[in-house]
């Protein structure tokens, strides 16, 4: 670990990101403009309240598990991944500089988007916006080392993006979103528990109805957290230095 | 393990997919020179050079790299490596691309311009590397490998494609380095950059069938010509199989 390789490579992938202008755009507006037409397709500040944090959480979990997944699988197709690793930079390195990178491009993303929410939409969050912004960002890390992971599993472009439907559509139907966990089933309410988008949505929802950080939030928090830190040293796995 | 030695090859198998790529191949470069590593395309030229660049799984035998063992981390800033296929970010200029290996390498700071100048792209420094031909791009890639000060360069076939003056001034690039101590392995399938070696290791179906400087490889097949002499070679080595 060096802190100067982590910055050097977090740089490097925002200088690719500038050099795309298209996809900085779509990554900073879509979110927001997905939260208007949702005010506006339930017509109903009440509703809308009741759904916006979650959705706050999950969209940056699910444009970083794209961007994150084509991007480490573009890197290890065009070899400047093998270059890396026949170079004195640690895989941690590589790894905190998408995380400090993306992660910085999901802190304006949900910033947008929230303040969006809450100046003109309509959005009334009782807690703290800081906490909000907090938990979207870890949400945001957790997607980006979710597809990492995958992406090692992945040989095309193609195979990639399908890996959307498969590890993140699930997480979202099952996150509290439509259906309140408590209303599924034993079998679904198993499966929600374990998936770790549930607890950020959890967390989502009691930041908005309640001013006061207790020990759920905090638990919640937390399992968000290990999540992105395991799919991260899982993901750090997938590096190699010698491949056949 | 001899001092004099860049490289030391003992040995090596490497399968790949069940097919056997390396086949009980022994070498040695030594240090300070031009060594050129001739044979078609798919003999295995590429599987050899990231064995010894330390990230190709191996099955058997050892690679010595500059004392040490292939793939030891202190290798990682005394090795270049330029891949055959550009191995540098087609969404970042030349420069920016240049900047982010240089700090990598904590190279010095008049090391990007220099490089970019060595390769001739100064005209192309501030563009896009996807907005460059082919040449360009591998010229690009050419220049991360010459950043720093590398003991060892390992270049896989990094004058293809490129026009004939271009290439004779990369060939004068690389026999400065190797008089001022550099160790070089250059791959290449086509015969005619053979004779601006100074030793030679010829491959087919992942095996070294001679490794000698041009003119020895010309006194023991008695042809004028390196092509002919590769030729005599596989001819005299299928003789011996069957």
């Amino acid at each position: 670990m060096n802190p100067t390789l982590t910055l050097a490579t977090a740089r490097r992938i925002l200088s690719q990101l500038r050099h795309d202008p298209r996809t900085v755009v779509m990554l900073v507006l879509v979110p927001s403009l997905l939260m208007v037409l949702l005010r506006y397709v339930f017509n109903s500040p009440l509703i809308f309240s009741r759904v916006a944090p979650a959705l706050l959480g999950v969209f940056p979990f699910l444009i970083m598990f794209l961007i994150t997944s084509v991007t480490t699988l573009r890197e290890r197709t065009t070899t400047t991944l093998e270059r890396l690793m026949t170079l004195p930079i640690g895989k941690l390195d590589v790894l905190f500089g998408y995380a400090l990178a993306f992660g910085s491009v999901a802190v304006v993303q949900v910033a947008v988007a929230a303040g969006i929410s809450v100046t003109w939409l309509g959005l009334e969050v009782s807690g703290s916006l800081w906490t909000l912004l907090l938990i979207a960002v870890l949400d945001a890390l957790l997607g980006m080392a979710l597809g990492l992971f995958v992406s090692a599993f992945a040989t095309s472009e193609f195979q990639a993006i399908q890996f959307m439907p498969l590890f993140v559509l699930p997480q979202i139907l099952l996150c509290g979103l439509f259906v309140p966990r408590g209303d599924m089933g034993w079998l679904l309410n198993w499966l929600s528990n374990v998936m770790p988008l549930s607890y950020a949505v959890d967390a989502l929802s009691h930041v908005t109805r309640s001013t006061t950080f207790d020990a759920t939030l905090t638990r919640n928090l937390l399992i968000v957290a290990a999540c992105a830190i395991a799919a991260l040293i899982l993901g750090a796995a997938t590096l190699r230095r010698r491949t056949p | 393990m001899t001092n004099s030695s860049a490289i030391v090859v003992e040995g090596l198998d490497v399968r790949r997919g069940g097919r056997e790529v390396l086949r009980s191949v022994s070498f040695s470069v030594p240090k300070g020179q031009v060594t050129g590593l001739l044979g078609p395309s798919g003999c295995g030229k590429t599987t050899l050079m990231r064995a010894i660049v330390g990230v190709q799984i191996v099955a058997g035998g050892s690679v010595t790299v500059l004392d040490q063992p292939a793939g030891s981390p202190p290798l990682r800033s005394r090795i270049g490596y330029a891949t055959q296929s550009p191995s540098i970010y087609a969404d970042l200029t030349v420069a920016e691309n240049l900047r982010y290996f240089a700090s990598i390498l904590h190279a010095p700071a008049g090391d990007v311009q220099r490089v970019i100048t060595e390769v001739d792209l100064r005209a192309h420094a501030d563009k896009l590397v996807s907005q460059l031909s082919g040449g360009q791009r591998s010229r690009a890639n050419l220049a991360v490998a010459l950043l720093g000060s590398p003991e060892l360069l390992v270049l896989d076939e990094p004058t293809v494609g490129l026009d004939p003056v271009l290439r004779d001034d990369l060939w004068t690039l690389f026999h400065g380095l190797a008089a001022r101590g550099v160790t070089l392995l250059v791959s290449s399938h086509v015969m005619d950059e053979a004779a601006r070696c100074q030793r030679l290791l010829l491959m087919r179906e992942g095996r070294v069938l001679a490794d000698d400087t041009p003119d020895g490889l010309r006194g023991a097949t008695g042809t004028p010509d390196l092509e002919q002499a590769f030729l005599h070679l596989i001819r005299s080595q299928k003789v011996v199989a069957s």
